[in-house]
């Protein structure tokens, strides 16, 4: 059995039809357990206060945004090298989900920002190139939305996620590339397993994490069923028209 | 519900947001997903019909 199997439509529906309750019923329990333990039972922290609990939302939202961007860009190149119109569609699906966890990053991010830095936003590299993310989103959005051909679309799109993939892997080292900025470094360094966030903090944080990543996928899942209907819808309306 | 102290605004305020966005997201992907099924049962039914 080949991974390609799934780029089949009717293969890819099937399998993501078996897999969606599990993986939906796995986000919304780590997202249950992670969030109400961080938020009811985790300790305000020494210096942040009661903001920490901030965390629960902000870094998974974040590391989901760049993480989004990635999954965007395998299954762009998927497209532009194999032409399976899964993967363009798997790829349009994820970005409406990337946009909404990098809003929530940067609105979580500003609401800690203001009383722990005293401002809502500084131009400080990982802040600037996180929102310049957020408009390689919208663009890559209107993009789909403007070109009517549908694997024109998907071409162009796909190329946009090239270039967009700069900024959000200057999302992810920002703080390292310049090391300066209000912004502090990655709190769960995954390469070196090395973490600056206490135990009490980091289990809850972790399990949110993992719900945060299991929900991404469970709507990536179930918006690339919805993609690959209307696709099909599309095309037999267009083959009924020919025939008309 | 815990003591959030002075930052509680704050807190509730990145909790109620965060939490809108997400279920904003989830109802409107149902949603779509609904449509798109009708849509594509309708254009099939008329193709075989």
């Amino acid at each position: 059995m080949s991974l390609w199997e799934y780029a089949n439509p009717v293969k890819f529906l099937g399998l993501s039809a078996r897999v969606q309750p599990f993986v939906w019923g796995g986000a919304g329990l780590c997202l249950a357990v992670g969030l109400l333990w961080g938020f009811f039972a985790t300790p305000d922290d020494y210096r942040q206060g009661s903001t920490v609990k901030i965390i629960y939302l902000h870094v998974p939202a974040a590391l989901m945004a760049i993480n989004a961007w990635f999954m965007m860009l395998v299954a762009s190149l998927i497209w532009l090298i194999r032409r399976h119109h899964v993967s363009a569609l798997a790829a349009k699906a994820a970005a409406p989900v990337g946009v909404i966890m990098t809003v929530i990053a940067l609105i979580t991010g500003a609401i800690w920002g203001q009383p722990m830095w005293g401002t809502w936003w500084a131009w400080d590299p990982r802040l600037t190139s996180f929102l310049i993310l957020f408009l390689f989103y919208l663009g890559y959005i209107a993009l789909w939305e403007a070109v009517e051909d549908p694997d024109t679309a998907a071409d162009l799109t796909a190329v946009l996620c090239l270039v967009g993939s700069v900024f959000a892997v200057l999302s992810r080292y920002a703080v390292k590339f310049w090391n300066q900025g209000l912004h502090q470094g990655t709190s769960v360094p995954l390469a070196t397993g090395g973490r600056t966030v206490s135990d009490v903090f980091f289990y809850p944080l972790l399990i949110s994490m993992i719900g945060f990543g299991l929900l991404f996928l469970a709507l990536v899942l179930y918006r690339t069923g919805t993609e690959i209907r209307l696709r099909r819808a599309r095309a037999l309306l267009a083959r009924s028209e020919r025939g008309a | 519900m815990p003591d959030l102290g002075k930052y509680a605004a704050e807190v509730l305020a990145a909790y109620g947001v965060s939490l809108l966005l997400l279920a904003g997201l989830v109802v409107l992907s149902l949603r779509k997903g609904r449509k798109a099924r009708a849509t594509l049962a309708e254009v099939e039914g008329r193709k075989h019909g």
